[in-house]
């Protein structure tokens, strides 16, 4: 079921067609119809346990479906690992954290694509150290990140920093799609900003974005769309402009529910 | 470098206060046990003032004892080199028991094919292939036979663990009783002696410490600068960051172990060089050995943690921990009794550091 008030004509990058995730006999996610377009940033909210994660680990290939189907990039695809996700240009922070503790920042930014040079020594080639600081540094500034020492590793730095590295690392990307699951949970507020900034820088790219998140301000100053999600359905899709916060609450506490998916009553 | 580009967003960082890089603490404990050697020398009565490392006044070339110096050195060249790959093993968060045992084997493989056809006018009476005339060969066949045998075996430990997920201690430990058992049924137990000149002088007199610090220097360069050492220290510190990354972790494990094999190799071909003949023996604990250098050096067992300088630092502080028992007249037993303690106290030592830092965040 696609929306009918879309009247964005871009590309669509990520669809997916009856979305489903069973736990055994939990019914994490039921059904989900999905609509991104180029360029465009949604935002998923929905209470605790509401089938919003789970939604993002069956789009990054973390876990298989159990029934339905992902388009991405005008193409359906089966993700088998999150590599292969990654691989396909789909980018995700999730809520738990993958760095290397002992390695600096500049190391996991670019773990995996370094900047080497003397490339005919294959695995043997060299670090361009310089290079990768200073791209480090750049990309740091850029979003306002503050880390007093880009040289130390990761295990010495606060969990927001942490959290600021993965953002960046996966906000440097330029990646077809960026997920980010919570990505200012547990930050301050100053962190949450950069965050916030990086996200802007994003916008400003064109590239598209899901951004799961339980602050209403951050996602009214932020995104394009809103999906509300409910004990594992999706119950809204609600056009930045055309909603408040209110309103929103009103669908994640199951006041409300859109007409077009109140299908079984299930609220 | 200018202090400003260490941090981002305008915070100040104290160079002047960084911390300490690890190896400078295993060069604080390697000074502090030889001053304990040198103080025990002059407090010891029976020892009537002898020193560990300097001249006790009855020679005047140096001030050291060169004579001793050397000893240390030969002695932990050899198994320095297996050090070197058990290193980036444990970096990994792997481990390797099976060096020793593959010294053994690949010593008596690479001898075979080293052996002269005549010793003092008569036929070589240990050759192996004296009848295929595979005697007196140019000194690359034995050295390339031997390489290819540690790779191979190393190539072995990496599949079976990265592959089948056989855990690194018990797929090496199988490999430490098969390559024994190998070593063995090379040549049903006769050692294999008499090699070519050529064969001899990769292992006389102090060509292993020159071939241990050539390597050293090597994987130095190699983990600290090339995306083979940054993928091995990012494997072990977090495998799923590590795979997420797009590092392909299956392969480049295979990878590590079998360079750890390569080393093991070179270790063999030197030692049998260095003593003329090969054992079916030989080799073995080298592994424990290896494992402790590392450890002691401040390669952690957990992973991601460690550096080539330090493993260098710690077989330095083997070799002068073992000099001075024997310096000190102390029973061979008392030797394997504390060199067992030491490793066990690197162990403790770095749980203790992993701890405290993991406290921190
Ligand atoms: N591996 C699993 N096995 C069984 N049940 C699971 C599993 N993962 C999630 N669930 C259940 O699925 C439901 C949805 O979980 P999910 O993590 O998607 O929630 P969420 O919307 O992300 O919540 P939060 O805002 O707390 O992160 C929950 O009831 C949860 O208990
Ligand atoms: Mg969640």
């Amino acid at each position: 079921m696609i929306d009918a008030d879309m009247t964005n004509t871009d590309k669509v990058i990520l669809e997916t067609r009856d979305l489903t995730k069973h736990y055994g006999g939990v019914h994490a996610l039921e059904g989900a119809d999905f609509v991104l377009h180029q360029g465009e940033h949604v935002a998923i909210m929905g209470d605790n346990g509401a089938g919003k994660s789970t939604f993002v680990r069956q789009i990054t290939g973390v876990e298989q479906p159990t029934r339905g189907e992902i388009i991405f990039d005008g193409a359906p695809v089966q993700f088998v690992g999150p590599l292969e996700a990654r691989r396909a240009g789909i980018e995700a922070v999730f809520q738990t954290l993958a760095l290397a503790d002992h390695l600096n920042v500049a190391d996991n930014l670019f773990l995996g694509r370094e900047k080497t040079k003397w490339d005919w020594l294959g695995p043997f080639r060299f670090l361009d150290y310089k290079r990768m600081h200073k791209e480090t540094v750049a990309a740091l500034e850029k979003t306002g990140v503050k880390i007093p020492n880009i040289h130390n590793t990761i295990q010495n730095m606060s969990g927001g920093q942490r959290q600021c590295v993965a953002i960046a690392r996966t906000a440097s990307f330029h990646s077809k799609l960026t997920i980010m699951d919570e990505p200012t949970a547990a930050l301050g507020v100053q962190e949450t900003e950069q965050v916030e900034n990086i996200v802007r820088t994003l916008k400003e790219q064109n590239e598209p974005l899901i951004l799961v998140s339980h602050n209403m301000r951050q996602v009214m100053d932020l995104v394009d769309r809103i999906v509300v999600f409910r004990r594992g359905r999706i119950v809204a899709n609600l056009d930045r402009d055309q909603t408040d916060g209110q309103d929103v609450v009103a669908y994640i506490t199951g006041a409300k529910t859109q007409p077009e998916y109140d299908i079984d009553g299930a609220a | 470098m200018a202090e400003a580009t260490h941090g981002t967003g305008g915070l100040k960082y104290d160079h002047s206060k960084r911390k300490r890089p690890q190896e400078f603490n295993v060069l604080i404990a390697l000074v502090l046990i030889v001053a304990t050697f040198e103080i025990l020398g002059q407090v010891l009565p029976y020892m009537e003032g002898q020193s560990l490392l300097f001249d006790t006044g009855d020679r005047f070339d140096t001030i050291f004892n060169e004579a001793r110096l050397r000893i240390i050195i030969l002695q932990v060249a050899i198994v320095g080199i297996i050090a070197l790959g058990v290193t980036q093993v444990i970096i990994t968060g792997g481990i390797d028991l099976s060096s020793g045992s593959v010294v053994g084997f690949t010593a008596m493989v690479a001898m075979s094919f080293a052996q002269v056809a005549e010793v003092n006018g008569m036929a070589n009476p240990r050759a192996i292939f004296l009848d295929q005339g595979w005697v007196n060969l140019p000194v690359v066949v034995p050295v390339a036979v031997g390489l290819c045998v540690g790779v191979f075996a190393g190539l072995i430990n990496g599949s079976l663990i990265a592959y089948t997920g056989i855990p690194p201690f018990i797929a090496t430990l199988g490999m430490m009783v098969s390559a024994r058992g190998a070593a063995s049924w090379w040549t049903r137990g006769q050692p294999v002696s008499f090699p070519t000149e050529g064969y001899a002088a990769i292992g006389a007199g102090m060509m292993p410490v020159v071939w241990f610090l050539l390597l050293a220097v090597l994987f130095h360069i190699v983990m600290r600068y090339t995306v083979y050492g940054k993928h091995t220290y990012a494997i072990g510190s977090n495998i799923d960051a590590a795979r997420m990354s797009g590092i392909n972790v299956k392969r480049h494990l295979t990878l590590v172990y079998s360079i750890a094999g390569m080393l093991a190799a070179v270790a063999a071909i030197v030692l049998s060089a260095k003593n003329l003949t090969a054992q079916a023996g030989m080799g073995i604990m080298y592994e424990l050995d290896a494992i402790a250098m590392a450890v002691i050096g401040g390669v952690s067992l957990q992973g991601g943690r460690g550096s080539i300088i330090g493993t260098v630092l710690g077989a330095l502080i083997f070799g002068v921990i073992i000099s001075g028992f024997t310096y000190l007249k102390l029973d061979a037993y008392y030797q394997e009794m504390v060199k067992g303690a030491i490793i066990v106290g690197a162990v403790v030592l770095d749980q203790w550091r992993q701890r405290r830092n993991a406290d921190r965040v």
